[in-house]
């Protein structure tokens, strides 16, 4: 099925980048040549044989400081899309398909959750609830719902009226098979697309909630709250606080790549064959 | 009028010369390769005149139509040949010479004129576009002319039609404006794309009487694509046949339906001929639907009025009518998918549920329905053997080997091989998809299926294997149709009883040859004498004997 020459060189870069991310993320502990929260050396060093990346603001060696923050990050970011999206989708294919006063209802409440700033809104919640992982998922999750339902909805409207589901409908099945074998195959494509940006905006929301100082709490390592501890050296002209905005870049670009290249092969009615 | 170049007007306007168009395609499990569409095509045609171009579907008449604008559609090559028109070689002539061209020595008039106009914009705005474009007339100077070919075309208040978007005209007035269109740059040739096989019977006969007319009157040279052969008859000089992208016959237009010589024009000329004995209606019908009443729009739109037709186990009903009478209206009171607001539908003896959802599984079973656009009625996702499995799955709790096995039973009985049970519809050819919605609806065993303008959408021969398939099934499982459509062709050679529908109520019902037979009511009359018999001359006689004007949908 799946033919290895004929991936682009585009998702391949994307997949190694996207690869490497992943085994640093998973295997940490392994890789990381120094301790989370270990101090090495001394404030802001330069890059060296000893300290690849250099030290940051407090002397911990930011290599090791990188790699732990991936796997904080990509964890978080991928529990909170994968939340979203079986949230958003799953309510926004039933909302299409039941119609009538749950769509309604569903749709005007989603409004009212999009009519917040997610920025502030999550600025609130968080405030008041204590700061752990599950909070952070599931507010990012719910509020990132939103967006996924509208699409979906959208999306899932305009098959609901195609014959094939006129078909199914006079046949009995209900609704769950609608959903789930009649109209989500149809609906994957823009729904990848969309996983692709979603999974990124998770991943900035949290960088900027961590920034914030909102987000993952020290000593643990995240990407938003490295490039917060060291942004003072950048008026000294140092360049920790660059490596993981670059971090947070690369990985942008890398997933999206990828995605753009599972679009390319969902899009084909013939099976991914032609 | 003083366009460049008048007084040295050639006689022949047209000449191709041994086109050639190749196109890349992508086959299943195969590398890309080259495939040709037209080989080695010519033709000439001289100036005022028309010339038809006809074939099934993929035999490259409206490749070779387009080729005369220098334009391919969808990837495809022009790859040899010349295409010499006024004098000169188009394809020589390069982008801006072939921009200079279009709209104005050649206009083109689509298919489906609803998908083809710019919903935003107003229908005068896109008439007149042409000719400012390329400045051949001031805009006052071509709008009195779009007025003047508008009561040239018999549209109705010419004068303000203009000011109309497209979605406030009814089709045949759209695929009309769509002529005044393409005539209204004055051009020396009109590429007509099958410009009445979307419509109805009823209105088909006007449209076509309106362009022969244009023609005539602007002496404009036209290539008719189509490929029903009553049509052509009707506006053609000469008519070419094609197959395959080759050229099969290229005659006059009496030659070619009086006296074909090649075996593929015999077989297009009589292509509607099955031999049907109607069947005596039973005393039992197993299916009544009694005085419905039905609306869209809670009761505002009454779509159904007072209905009430029979049902024969193993017999076909046959419900004719133009489109807006009602008939898929019917289907869908008698599928429950619109509930009727009075009156009730009878299934062996008891009264069925108005709303679908409050249906029995086994009620459902008992009627199936096939539909007329067989690409969106199969889910593009799944494969051939998941779509026929489904019902069988769904109904029979058949799984795994069982239920290939009788997949496998079920795609011989529509005539296709076991090859096909990994394909995806996109695979499948228009005749294919329709062959497996029908394996689809038998898979259910049902009494009734209902189709609903099965072939309509399909080629003529294509369409006659799908009707005989059909009757074949009847004989061999007993199940009964109920069979909507506007061609009175298929009619005749497949129903045991017709129901004729005006405007939402059933104005002659009947065994076929009673309904067949005169005297008839002003409307079946209107219904009859529109179908396009393969006679010249017919058209002027239709019109003339008609009793009353369409209802104009």
């Amino acid at each position: 099925m799946l033919d290895l020459k004929r991936i682009p060189a585009g998702a391949w870069l994307g997949l190694v980048f996207t690869t490497l991310f992943m085994v640093a993320a998973i295997f940490a502990p392994w890789i990381a040549p120094y301790g989370l929260g270990e101090i090495v050396g001394n404030v802001w060093e330069p890059a060296s044989a000893q300290y690849w990346l250099g030290t940051d603001n407090l002397g911990r060696d930011l290599l090791s400081r990188l790699i732990y923050g991936a796997r904080t990050t990509i964890l978080i970011a991928v529990l909170a899309t994968a939340l979203s999206f079986t949230l958003g989708s799953v309510l926004g294919f039933t909302a299409a398909v039941v119609g009538g006063w749950f769509d309604t209802l569903m749709s005007r409440f989603v409004d009212l959750l999009m009519a917040i700033p997610t920025l502030i809104f999550a600025l609130v919640v968080l405030s008041v609830l204590p700061s752990t992982l599950v909070t952070l998922i599931l507010v990012m999750g719910i509020l990132d719902a939103t967006r996924v339902y509208r699409l979906s909805r959208a999306v899932a409207v305009d098959i609901n009226v195609m014959d094939f589901v006129e078909a199914a409908k006079l046949r009995g099945e209900g609704s769950t098979w609608i959903i789930f074998r009649e109209i989500l195959p149809n609906a994957l494509s823009p729904l990848v697309s969309e996983l692709g940006l979603r999974f990124i905006y998770a991943v900035l929301f949290l960088s900027a909630l961590s920034f914030l100082g909102l987000g993952v709490q020290p000593p643990q390592a995240d990407w938003g709250g490295m490039v917060k501890e060291n942004k003072d050296g950048i008026v000294f002209g140092i360049p920790a606080a660059l490596i993981p905005a670059a971090a947070i870049a690369a990985l942008a670009i890398s997933v999206n790549l990828v995605a753009d290249w599972v679009l390319n092969r969902t899009t084909s009615l013939k099976g991914g064959r032609g | 009028m003083a366009k460049a170049g008048t007084q040295a007007k050639p006689e022949v306007l047209l000449d191709i010369r041994n086109l050639r168009i190749e196109a890349r395609v992508f086959p299943p499990g195969e590398a890309p390769r080259d495939i040709t569409l037209v080989d080695d095509v010519s033709l000439t045609l001289k100036r005022g005149k028309v010339l038809g171009l006809i074939g099934e579907s993929g035999a490259g008449k409206s490749t070779i139509g387009l080729s005369s604008m220098g334009y391919g559609r969808g990837g495809c090559r022009i790859t040899g040949g010349e295409v010499i028109l006024n004098g000169r070689d188009i394809l020589k002539s390069g982008k801006s010479g072939i921009r200079k061209l279009r709209g104005r020595e050649v206009c083109y008039v689509a298919q489906s004129a609803a998908a083809a106009f710019n919903p935003a914009h107003r229908l005068m705005d896109q008439v007149v576009e042409a000719a400012l474009l390329h400045g051949t007339a001031t805009r006052a100077e071509a709008e009195r002319r779009a007025i003047a070919l508008f009561r040239k075309l018999s549209l109705p208040d010419p004068e303000n039609i203009g000011r109309r978007f497209p979605h406030q005209v009814s089709g045949g007035q759209l695929q009309r404006v769509m002529t005044a269109m393409a005539l209204c740059s004055e051009p020396d040739l009109i590429v007509f794309d099958e410009p009445t096989t979307a419509l109805d019977v009823t209105t088909q006969i006007d449209v076509l009487a309106a362009i022969k007319d244009a023609i005539r009157d602007t002496g404009v040279a036209a290539l008719y694509i189509t490929h029903d052969l009553a049509v052509v008859a009707q506006v053609a000089d000469e008519i070419m046949v094609l197959r395959h992208g080759k050229l099969v016959e290229w005659g006059g237009t009496r030659q070619i339906i009086k006296e074909p010589r090649q075996d593929y024009t015999n077989a297009l000329v009589s292509v509607h001929e099955i031999e049907h004995r109607e069947k005596k209606p039973g005393t039992a019908a197993f299916l009544s639907v009694k005085n419905v009443t039905a609306a869209y729009g809670g009761g505002t739109v009454k779509v159904l009025k007072n209905v009430s037709v029979d049902i024969f186990p193993g017999q076909t009903l046959a419900v004719v009518g133009e489109s807006g009478s009602g008939k898929s209206t019917l289907a869908r009171a008698v599928t429950g998918l619109l509930p009727p607001s009075e009156g009730s539908v009878t299934f062996s003896g008891r009264t069925l549920a108005n709303r679908l959802a409050d249906r029995t599984k086994e009620d459902l079973r008992q009627l199936q329905m096939i539909y007329q656009m067989a690409d969106v009625a199969m889910n593009p996702r799944q494969t051939v053997g998941a779509i026929i499995g489904r019902p069988l799955e769904f109904y029979f709790d058949l799984r795994g080997k069982r239920r290939d096995l009788r997949v496998a039973e079920l795609l011989e009985k529509i005539e296709m091989g076991k090859g096909f049970i990994d394909r995806y519809p996109a695979e499948l050819s228009g005749g294919q998809k329709q062959r497996v919605c029908i394996a689809r609806a038998l898979a259910a065993k049902p009494k009734l299926i209902i189709c609903d303008e099965v072939t309509s959408a399909l080629d003529p021969l294509v369409a006659n294997g799908i009707l005989k398939l059909l009757l074949d099934l009847q004989q061999e499982e007993d199940v009964a149709y109920l069979f909507i459509t506007h061609d009175l062709a298929t009619v005749k050679s497949i129903a045991d009883s017709i129901a004729v529908m005006y405007r939402g109520e059933v104005v002659r019902y009947g065994p076929k040859s009673e309904v067949l037979k005169p005297p008839f009511d002003a409307y079946t009359d209107l219904l009859l004498s529109s179908v396009p018999e393969m006679e010249i001359g017919w058209l002027e006689k239709a019109i003339q004997g008609r009793r009353m004007e369409s209802a104009g949908n």
